[in-house]
């Protein structure tokens, strides 16, 4: 046996961070299937989870690979898959089996052009909209997205406590920029990092509903082999888990599952903020691209601009509060990502037409250069 | 008698299998004359002679009228999606091994949308049992053709007669790799059960295939009424152990050749797993 928390300081690639992250979290299956560019992830999960006293399978699809993630979930094991743009797409309806089976598990995505087969190696932010209505139906999901090496190992921890409190898959939405660039990750000693595991069931197990909400409107959940007779499906279901094909039922359902995440936006809801408190203008930006507007900022501010920074750590759920709050003491906003403009509609959204805002976006295949920021914020304030 | 006839009266009455079914979810959706009731018994029963604890039987279905049957199991029971039954029931027997995993689900489910996912743990000897309960036709949906539907079958897609030839499915479970591999007919039911017990009791990949009818969908379009289907069960079926899985086609008209076709020894995929990944250094 190895240790499953590498403590110490690594020069390592983003996806190897993830990989790493993952493993620190409690992650002991990985089931997925080879894509650029977040191979690197399975190769190293598939070296290190045996000596974790973990497993690893190359499925025959990114399709059977979440189907085997769902599966290992439902045995108590941490599970994830990690894969890119086609491989995601392909991921779509099992994705929904898990938000709709409360399902905890974390997919990771290193985005890359699209659509289709697109830029298999160049980096790109496209697959924003797809992270949150990608499954088919109503739902909520909770997405982060890591602008650094060492920030995809703690975000990759992050996603796993997220999806085991809330019973939900989390999307890690890194790109290839952020998972093929190497840089200095420290991994602190295990008894550092905050772990968090689905809470179990207590009392009598013939009563046991395996979708009756708890705290935080999270049901306990029961696992495979434990003697409790679950039943999981993917049709409409009510608390005992028995489809009812009803419209009451449906409701009831789609309660829980979005309620879930709704009524816990304080806890689940993730941003950073840099020199805002005086801004006029605010760049809203995540994963690689929140690089991109750091240094725009800093230009900017050197050229006698206010601006800020606002960083989304977790883009789904949206901030629309944050984002609303803001629009009402600033002049406008500047939305900063690899695509085009899939998170700026989304700021427009939650500013309505109070103040301009604008998109330095690009279809892509590399970063944003930050004098394409600069250049918006001088000319258009 | 007067004990028989109490019970006969009573709310509600035993059954055997009482014991391995969600009877608060009954009455089932499978239509009169439907075989899948009679192959989802013959399993429950085979699961109870097994003597294996049965909180570490788990069900897992795909889609489709033979995929409700893990919502009816008094077992830990998955209704999945379409075609992902197995790899589902990968995951499940990878991250518990200790469990036992049956895979209940029909042709359409298993060799169509989830065909690639069959061979693929057949190749892998993954150490689970499936079976498929083959209707020749997606019953679910109302009749349409599948790739299990007979060359010249009537369905509500093909209404002049299928153009396409059928899988042989012992026959595309043996080349993959499968160790246990069977065919019974529902008419069949000791022969079955007893076959499906091997099978759990096997380690490595079984599978089983079960001819079932479909009064429904498939008899009323090809002119099988619901006792034909049987009668061609008992008088058109040749029961050939060790019979040539590539000379098993089905065709009722030279005879449906029943049996086990195939029980080999080969380690399997967590053996191997463990034997090159876990050895101790």
């Amino acid at each position: 046996m190895e240790p499953a928390v590498l403590t110490g300081e690594h020069y390592i690639t983003g996806d190897v961070a993830c990989a790493e992250g993952a493993l620190a979290a409690g992650c002991r299956f990985f089931a997925g299937y080879p894509i650029t560019p977040a191979t690197e992830i399975a190769e190293h999960m598939s070296i290190r989870l045996p000596n974790v006293d973990g497993t690893y399978i190359q499925m025959e699809d990114e399709i059977s690979a979440i189907a085997a993630v769902l599966g290992a979930s439902w045995t108590g094991a941490k599970s994830m898959t990690a894969t890119s743009g086609p491989g995601f797409s392909l991921m779509m309806e099992n994705i929904g089996l898990g938000i709709c089976t409360e399902t905890p598990c974390v997919i990771a995505n290193v985005q890359r052009g699209g659509p289709s087969t697109g830029l298999p190696t160049q980096g790109a932010q496209s697959d924003m909209m797809q992270a949150r209505w990608g499954s088919h139906g109503d739902y909520e999901i909770i997405v982060l997205a890591p602008s650094s090496c060492q920030d995809t190992f703690y975000l990759t921890i992050t996603a796993f406590n997220l999806s085991e409190t809330y019973r939900v898959p989390v999307l890690l939405m890194t790109d290839e920029i952020v998972g093929h660039m190497s840089e200095k990750v420290i991994i602190p000693k295990a008894h550092e990092i905050k772990t968090v595991s689905r809470v179990k069931p207590k009392g009598r197990k013939d009563h046991f509903k395996l979708f009756k909400p708890g705290a935080k409107g999270v049901a306990p959940m029961a696992c495979a082999g434990e003697g409790y007779n679950i039943h999981v499906t993917g049709l409409t279901h009510d608390e005992k888990g028995y489809p009812v094909m009803s419209v009451d039922t449906q409701a009831e359902m789609m309660e829980r599952i979005t309620g879930k995440i709704r009524n816990n936006l304080a806890d689940i809801s993730r941003t950073e903020s840099y020199l805002l408190d005086d801004a006029e203008i605010v760049v809203v930006s995540y994963g690689v691209s929140v690089r991109t507007s750091l240094a725009a900022v800093e230009e900017a501010r050197k050229l006698g601009i206010k601006v800020g920074l606002l960083r989304l750590i977790t883009v789904w759920p949206f901030p629309d509060d944050l984002i609303r709050n803001l629009s009402e003491k600033v002049k406008g906003f500047v939305t900063v990502e690899i695509n085009l403009g899939q998170i700026h509609r989304e700021v427009q959204r939650c500013v309505g037409w109070k103040v301009p805002t604008f998109l330095a976006g690009h279809p892509g295949g590399t970063i944003i250069p930050p004098e394409n920021v600069i250049e918006i914020l001088k000319e258009a304030f | 008698m007067v004990q028989t006839n109490s019970r006969l009266q009573t709310k509600d009455p035993c059954h055997p299998l009482d014991d391995l079914i969600r009877t608060d979810r009954i009455p089932h959706i499978w239509c009169s004359g439907c075989g899948i009731g009679t192959a989802f018994s013959s399993c429950l029963t085979a699961i109870k002679s097994t003597g294996f604890d049965l909180k570490k039987f788990i069900m897992v279905s795909g889609i489709g009228c033979s995929g409700r049957a893990a919502g009816y199991v008094k077992l830990d029971s998955f209704h999945t999606t379409h075609g992902r039954a197995i790899p589902f029931a990968t995951g499940i027997k990878l991250g518990n091994p200790e469990l036992n995993v049956i895979v209940f689900s029909g042709d359409g489910d298993l060799f169509a949308i989830g065909g690639n996912h069959f061979i693929h743990a057949a190749r892998r000897n993954m150490d689970i049992t499936v079976i498929c309960v083959n209707n020749l036709n997606y019953g679910m949906t109302g009749g349409q053709a599948a790739a299990t539907t007979p060359y010249k079958a009537k369905s509500t897609t093909t209404t002049l007669g299928n153009p396409e030839d059928p899988f042989n499915l012992p026959l595309m479970a043996y080349a993959s790799g499968a160790t246990y591999v069977a065919r019974w007919t529902m008419l069949h039911i000791r022969d079955l059960t007893d076959s499906i017990e091997e099978a759990l009791s096997k380690k490595g990949f079984s599978f089983i295939e079960v001819l079932t009818p479909c009064p429904i969908n498939y008899g009323r379009r090809n002119k099988e009424k619901p006792l034909d289907t049987l009668k061609l069960y008992q008088d058109n079926t040749i029961i050939k152990n060790g019979a040539n899985p590539s000379e098993v086609d089905i065709d009722f008209e030279k005879g449906v050749i029943l049996g086990k076709f195939v029980d080999e020894d080969r380690p399997t995929h967590g053996e191997k797993y463990d034997m090159i990944y876990r050895a101790v250094s």
